[in-house]
């Protein structure tokens, strides 16, 4: 690939995010100094663009959505104000932004100083929620060590919205750090550009910007290596559920649920894994070679989501954990839109229902009709992912649901969830 | 005053209108507070969802609604609604 990047020497010519050194002493030793021309450099920006598109790297928004085009988007606008470093990983299954931040800081910091050079942002944000101290602890010493050298583009700072689901969603996370108000946007044109004041915020989140630091030193090439053709690159994923070593682990794109979910060393046979995390979706033991790649996945009606894969076993009921799922998701609304606010708990009252075997008669047809509403009609897709994994579980679990409907709640309904959640929750 | 939606309602007669339009309901779900106003005024495109709130169906306009739906966007008491080219999805 012919470009002007500053190629530094392949010390370990294989892609990866994990297993880098955490201090910026080993991190330059390791990668080169950061990357970025000085300036606005625009044939260093035309070939940093040139190798995002070729490396075919998407973000994390769940869309598979290419980050050259979010990029090239910004960057023709050239009045990007603020890099935001979305480090929120709000989702109470996930761990792998909680990993990347703390054993890899100064590569997300690395890819937030690119995205800034690219854009014209003269500030670059990163977002830790309120309480996960360690993990701003990482990012403070790591921002510290920057400024003793000193070593980055424009200003970095750490900023710690309050730790609540739905915080972690662009322009809830944008509004935040604006107003102080962590409120999801009505968009109706989601292309449409987050603000801060008058400037363009770039929000990011953190795994993104790491490929992206090391695309931009050593080209499309490395990141091409790893993943599939029609899907590239390496991402992180937590595995939970019925393992013996829950925990988050590197994998290739493409490689089998069941593949990623062996690492995790399994207990027992899965009955189902629930893809994408708690706004996920179920699926059956018959999909579970299906590739981890966004295509492979949607024909299995799943996404990669927020990069989280649990494993239930056998004694475990997949309606009970759905309708805790439900409960909890119904909890984090923001409040602002009916559909959610009423929609979530009605649908989280039916699942509880059903889990405890005490579905009166029209009530699988009321909790479809609520799906249906609901579905859709929030301004952020909070209320769009209970849904699709509430859905999910009536498919997957069919056979217990008729169980359950008839009020023969199978063994497990009972049991103690496997599911991590920040406080109780109740079926 | 929260209207709930029938279940005697009649069936909606959209397939009897023969000119489309580009134009779309939109509601601002963070706007809206369920007053149903909307859906008293077009029934034939809006309906109100058990906790009254409204529910388009996300389909153009035919051309005999367009003036009603613009009374809806201004008569509505919190201003989510607008009549627009985009559909909200």
């Amino acid at each position: 690939m012919a470009n002007s990047l500053s190629q530094a020497p392949p010390r370990n010519a294989v892609h990866h995010l994990l297993g880098h050194p955490a201090d910026l002493a080993g991190h330059i030793e390791v990668h080169g100094p950061l990357a970025v021309a000085p300036g606005n450099d625009a044939s260093w920006q035309r070939a940093l663009l040139a190798a995002l598109e070729s490396s075919g790297l998407t973000g994390r928004g769940g869309g598979g959505f290419l980050t050259a085009i979010k990029v090239a988007k910004a960057s023709s606008h050239g009045n990007g104000g603020t890099v935001v470093v979305n480090g929120m990983e709000s989702e109470p299954a996930s761990d792998k932004d909680k990993v990347l931040l703390t054993r890899a800081p100064h590569l997300v910091l690395d890819g937030a100083q690119v995205v800034a050079a690219m854009c014209g942002a003269d500030r670059l944000v990163v977002c830790i929620p309120a309480g996960r101290d360690f993990v701003a602890a990482a990012v403070t010493h790591a921002l510290a060590e920057r400024a003793a050298q000193p070593y980055g583009g424009v200003v970095e700072m750490i900023v710690r919205p309050p730790d609540r689901f739905i915080a972690g969603e662009e322009s809830a996370l944008v509004s935040w750090v604006e107003t102080g108000q962590s409120l999801p946007a009505f968009r109706p044109d989601k292309g449409t550009p987050l603000k801060i004041g008058k400037r363009q915020a770039l929000v990011h989140n953190a795994e993104t910007l790491a490929h992206i630091a090391l695309i931009a030193r050593r080209g499309a090439d490395q990141f091409r290596s790893r993943g599939l053709p029609e899907e590239p690159g390496t991402c992180l994923v937590t595995i939970g559920g019925a393992v013996a070593q829950p925990g988050v682990v590197e994998v290739d794109r493409g490689t089998p649920l069941s593949d990623i979910v062996g690492r995790g060393s399994p207990v027992d046979p899965a009955q189902a894994f629930l893809v994408g995390g708690y706004g996920g979706a179920w699926i059956g033991p018959a999909h579970f070679a299906t590739p981890y790649a966004s295509m492979s996945l949607r024909t299995i009606g799943a996404t990669a989501g927020v990069g989280v894969i649990i494993a239930l076993g056998q004694s475990s009921c997949g309606i009970a954990e759905s309708a805790r799922i439900a409960r909890y998701l119904a909890g984090q609304s923001a409040g602002q839109c009916g559909p959610c606010v009423f929609g979530l708990p009605a649908i989280a009252d039916d699942m509880a229902l059903l889990a405890r075997g005490q579905a009166g008669p029209g009530l699988m047809a009321r909790l479809q009709r609520r799906l249906d509403e609901v579905n859709g009609r929030g301004a952020c897709r909070h209320p769009d992912g209970a849904v699709g994994m509430v859905r999910s579980a009536l498919r997957v679990f069919a056979a217990d649901v008729l169980a359950h409907e008839r009020g023969e709640p199978c063994a497990h309904a009972g049991a103690p969830t496997v599911l991590r959640f920040p406080g109780p929750v109740s079926l | 005053m929260r209207a709930r939606r029938g279940s005697d309602r009649p069936a909606l007669p959209r397939a009897g209108f023969a000119v489309k339009t580009n134009l779309h309901i939109v509601v601002d779900p963070v706007a809206c507070d369920a007053y149903g106003y909307c859906a008293e005024l077009l029934p034939e495109a809006i309906e109100l969802d058990e906790w009254g709130y409204p529910i388009v169906d996300g389909r153009p306009l035919p051309a005999e609604l367009v003036a009603l739906a613009r009374r809806a966007a201004r008569d509505c008491p919190k201003r989510a609604i607008t009549v627009s080219e985009k559909s909200s999805r």
